[in-house]
């Protein structure tokens, strides 16, 4: 369903995306794993629209969105949530999914009703918080919250978008370890539930193994190898990369 | 067609006020980050300072002297009110929003329209005496006046003594470097709360002699700071934030169009400045020579 | 809280008081004032239209002026070139679709920046209106501006009598029926998913664009209703003043603006109208007190910004709040 061909993004004279070549394709669950500085939110950013590419094509489904504004993206279905959280720290959790559920329901424009009035989006903002475990917290505004919560909601407020295609950058970061599984947990099931592709930025390699179905490693730029998280992790060069072991 | 050389020239006379009040502007919005409304105000002062110095207190004094006398204390009375200003009720404002920056210089703004008012009272102050004995001498025909040669000549010679400042002394580099990066000249040790302060006073003193120098040829009447300020403001968007080269172009810019505009179309004259603004605005919006 | 619980809340009755108040008012009051808390209420609603755009999508305008000025000089031009249509039931929704279409160029242009930029470049744009209201003086009177004379209402001529039996009379309750549609409007405006939109692009720019708010049309959105409150405001005020002149629109006055809605308090919904009211009266009685008023609102301004940054509203909740954790520290 996602296909990146040949994207290139120069920041200065630095090429920080060098021709990446992939496809993710329906229902699937992939990660993206790489040393830091490798180029991996970048191309979050670049699916995503934050930024736009040199050169190169990103297609969904049969649309070219190489530098369509992110909001036709999440029209089509490509949503994010961001590495360093990223959320209205003025408005309340609940209000802060409820924003993306007007954004997809295209109510953002509506200005005569109070936005309680619409008690179905509002339940349903409700139903999200309640998969992601900060129903108690609706109330409660952002900077309340623990680190690791925050990043649930970051998570939650791209999983109220109703995305097909869903770019998760390092979910689990600043979650407690202990927890970490059972965060994954939830959102591969609601994943599952929903028919959601997914990319996955990850770090802990026991996630990688555990959660995702292929694996795609990135350094400086390029895409060195895509498949089988076991059979790829054990390729030599991957080792030398990821973990600085000489082979 | 020799009108057209006058024309020119005059539009420098303008240019060379339109300069050194948009100078004083752009370094404490370089510096500060702060767009200071009470300018036109801090040059009034300049203006007020001069007139009545070289109107009343040193009359009968040879002229040259009393110009420098009157201008030195612009310099002087307009920089000390900014350094005032800054550390009173400015310096507060650091770490406050957007919106309160602007409203604290609107109201220092209302309040020294308002000083001034109390001590010059309503009237207006006359002093032409250094213009009428500097004579005029004849360009191409026409006959102009010595005065304002000496106006652009000074104004330019101010501005090319500060583009040395800026760029050639360490007080200069450290007042550039954080006009580009606050946080980073903080984190290299400069002490940031000094420098405003500086910046502030040196933008008032150019405020200052700004107002001054037109003195021996308009008189000093309340109000007086109004049309300069949202003309340096022009000069500002057109010529962008922190750049010398800039401020001289926008200046330019906004001088010339006032000489022919006057001449010609005086009733589109300012809408036109304006509508120029907006469009470099839109197109450029960081100004013509601006850094970002 | 949807509609039906809307209207029963607390607040609810507090404006409908505030309104029943209201309504016998102008018999109490002498004509003099009745006209300055009908100029009050006219910039509240002006205040109001401006701090959609500061507290609710993050945007200091400095050019709010000129959309005030607009719908006042809607009002004078009517007279001046339609005067067989100078009724107020026309010139109202009138002013509405010229402050609109104004604001609509005037907003296209400035919502592409942020901060200080914006700021300017409204500054900008007001100052090209007045220049243009100033120097067009075939066409606008110039910088002796326009008078304004008393409308028709509801087929009623006012020719012959008095302004200020008009405006303590039928005008009075007209605006303050126009001022609680005013309000009620905006609240609800505020509170509607648009309000909320606009508020997620106030919070996180950024975050917004990513959940797909398209933040330069939402805020080009809210740069129209915030001109049409404020042009509304204008045209409601001219009839007040009598006369309109260039300088509404000089960014002296977009200053004002910006001062009556810090002084009410911008975080609280009504502080711009608090505010506004309280400019109004501060205005008249520095001006008749002291010939050198404008220095006492300077300082009086400055004192402001320095010792109660949350203005009057956001000092008198911090009061409250105060004295009601000591009360229950007491009992506790």
């Amino acid at each position: 369903m996602l296909e990146v061909n040949d994207l290139i993004k120069d920041f200065g004279g630095a090429r920080v995306i060098d021709s990446a070549r992939f496809r993710v394709e329906k229902d699937e669950i992939v990660s993206l794993i790489g040393p830091n500085g490798a180029g991996k939110t970048t191309l979050v950013n670049l699916i995503s629209g934050h930024i736009l590419p040199t050169a190169g094509q990103i297609k969904f489904f049969h649309h070219d969105i190489t530098s369509a504004p992110p909001y036709q993206r999440i029209k089509l279905g490509v949503a994010r949530n961001f590495q360093l959280t990223n959320l209205f720290d003025a408005s309340s959790v609940l209000e802060n999914v409820r924003v993306c559920l007007f954004s997809v329901y295209g109510k953002l424009s509506k200005m005569l009703l109070p936005a309680d009035h619409y008690k179905e989006i509002t339940q349903e903002a409700l139903n999200i918080l309640e998969i992601f475990d900060l129903a108690d917290k609706k109330d409660l505004y952002p900077t309340a919250l623990a680190e690791g919560e925050k990043k649930i909601l970051d998570s939650a407020m791209a999983f109220a978008l109703k995305p097909t295609f869903l770019l998760l950058d390092e979910p689990t970061s600043g979650v407690a370890t202990n927890n970490k599984f059972k965060v994954m947990d939830t959102i591969v099931s609601a994943l599952k539930k929903e028919k959601i592709a997914c990319m996955i930025i990850e770090h802990d390699m026991d996630i990688v193994l555990d959660y995702t179905d292929r694996v795609l490693v990135i350094s400086e730029g390029r895409i060195l190898a895509s498949g089988n998280p076991r059979e790829v992790m054990d390729q030599a060069d991957v080792k030398e990369i990821l973990f600085g072991i000489e082979a | 067609m020799e009108y057209v050389l006058i024309y020119i020239l005059n539009g420098l006379y303008f240019t060379s006020f339109v300069f050194l009040t948009s100078l004083g502007l752009n370094i404490i919005l370089g510096v500060m980050g702060i767009l200071n409304l009470a300018h036109g105000a801090l040059y009034a002062i300049g203006a007020f300072v001069a007139a009545w110095l070289i109107g009343s207190m040193f009359a009968g004094m040879s002229v040259l002297l009393i110009l420098a006398g009157g201008l030195v204390a612009a310099i002087g009375i307009a920089g000390a009110c900014g350094l005032l200003m800054e550390i009173s009720f400015i310096r507060p404002m650091y770490n406050r929003t957007l919106e309160y920056q602007l409203l604290i210089t609107f109201g220092a703004m209302l309040a020294v329209e308002g000083l001034i008012k109390m001590i010059w009272g309503g009237q207006s102050y006359y002093a032409s005496a250094p213009f009428v004995s500097m004579g005029s001498i004849e360009i191409v025909g026409s006959v102009y006046p010595v005065y304002f040669i000496f106006a652009m000549v000074l104004s330019f010679a101010t501005g090319f003594g500060l583009w040395l400042l800026l760029s050639k002394t360490r007080l200069g580099i450290m007042l550039r470097a954080i006009s580009m990066d606050r946080e980073m000249a903080q984190a290299m040790g400069i002490r940031i709360k000094w420098f405003n302060t500086l910046a502030f006073a040196l933008g008032a003193g150019l405020a200052g002699l700004a107002g001054a120098l037109i003195i021996p040829t308009t008189p000093a009447t309340l109000g007086i700071g109004m049309d300069p300020l949202i003309r340096a403001f022009i000069v500002v968007v057109i010529g962008g934030l922190g750049s010398l080269r800039g401020a001289l172009l926008g200046s330019l810019i906004v001088g010339e169009t006032r000489s022919f505009g006057v001449a010609y179309f005086p009733e589109i004259e300012l809408p036109l400045l304006f509508l120029v603004a907006v469009v470099i605005l839109v197109v450029k919006p960081e100004g013509l020579f601006g850094s970002k | 809280m949807d509609v039906k619980s809307a209207i029963r809340s607390p607040k609810a009755f507090v404006y409908l008081a505030v309104f029943v108040l209201l309504l016998p008012l102008a018999n109490f009051l002498s004509p003099y004032q009745v006209m300055l808390l009908e100029a009050g209420i006219t910039l509240g609603i002006s205040a109001l239209g401006f701090n959609l755009l500061l507290r609710y999508t993050g945007l200091l305008s400095f050019g709010h002026g000129a959309l005030f000025a607009v719908g006042a000089y809607t009002v004078g031009m009517m007279y001046k070139y339609f005067p067989a249509l100078y009724s107020i039931e026309i010139l109202i929704p009138a002013s509405i679709i010229v402050s609109m279409i104004v604001a609509g160029i005037f907003g296209y242009i400035c919502v592409r920046h942020t901060f200080i930029f914006f700021a300017i470049i409204t500054m900008a744009v007001s100052m090209v209106i007045f220049t243009l209201l100033l120097k067009f003086y075939h066409f606008t009177g110039g910088s002796d501006g326009i008078h304004i004379e008393l409308p028709t209402m509801l087929g009623t001529s006012y020719t012959g009598i008095k302004r200020f039996e008009f405006l303590s009379g039928p005008y009075y309750y007209f605006l303050i029926c126009i001022f609680a549609v005013c309000v009620i409007v905006m609240q609800g405006i505020v509170n509607s998913p648009f309000g909320k939109t606009l508020q997620s692009i106030r919070d996180n720019e950024v975050r917004a664009e990513m959940v797909g708010i398209r933040v330069k049309r939402y805020r080009w959105y809210a740069f129209l209703v915030s001109g049409i409150f404020t042009g509304l405001g204008g045209a409601l005020y001219s009839f007040i003043n009598g006369h309109v002149t260039p300088e509404l629109a000089e960014w002296i006055f977009s200053g004002e603006i910006v001062f009556m809605t810090l002084l009410g308090g911008f975080m609280i919904f009504e502080g711009p109208i608090i505010g506004a009211i309280l400019f109004t009266y501060l205005q008249l009685y520095l001006t008749s007190w002291t010939e050198y008023w404008q220095f006492a609102m300077g300082v009086i301004l400055i004192l402001l910004v320095l010792l109660l940054p949350q203005g009057i509203s956001g000092g008198v909740a911090d009061l409250y709040r105060k004295l009601k954790k000591s009360k229950t520290r007491e009992i506790s």
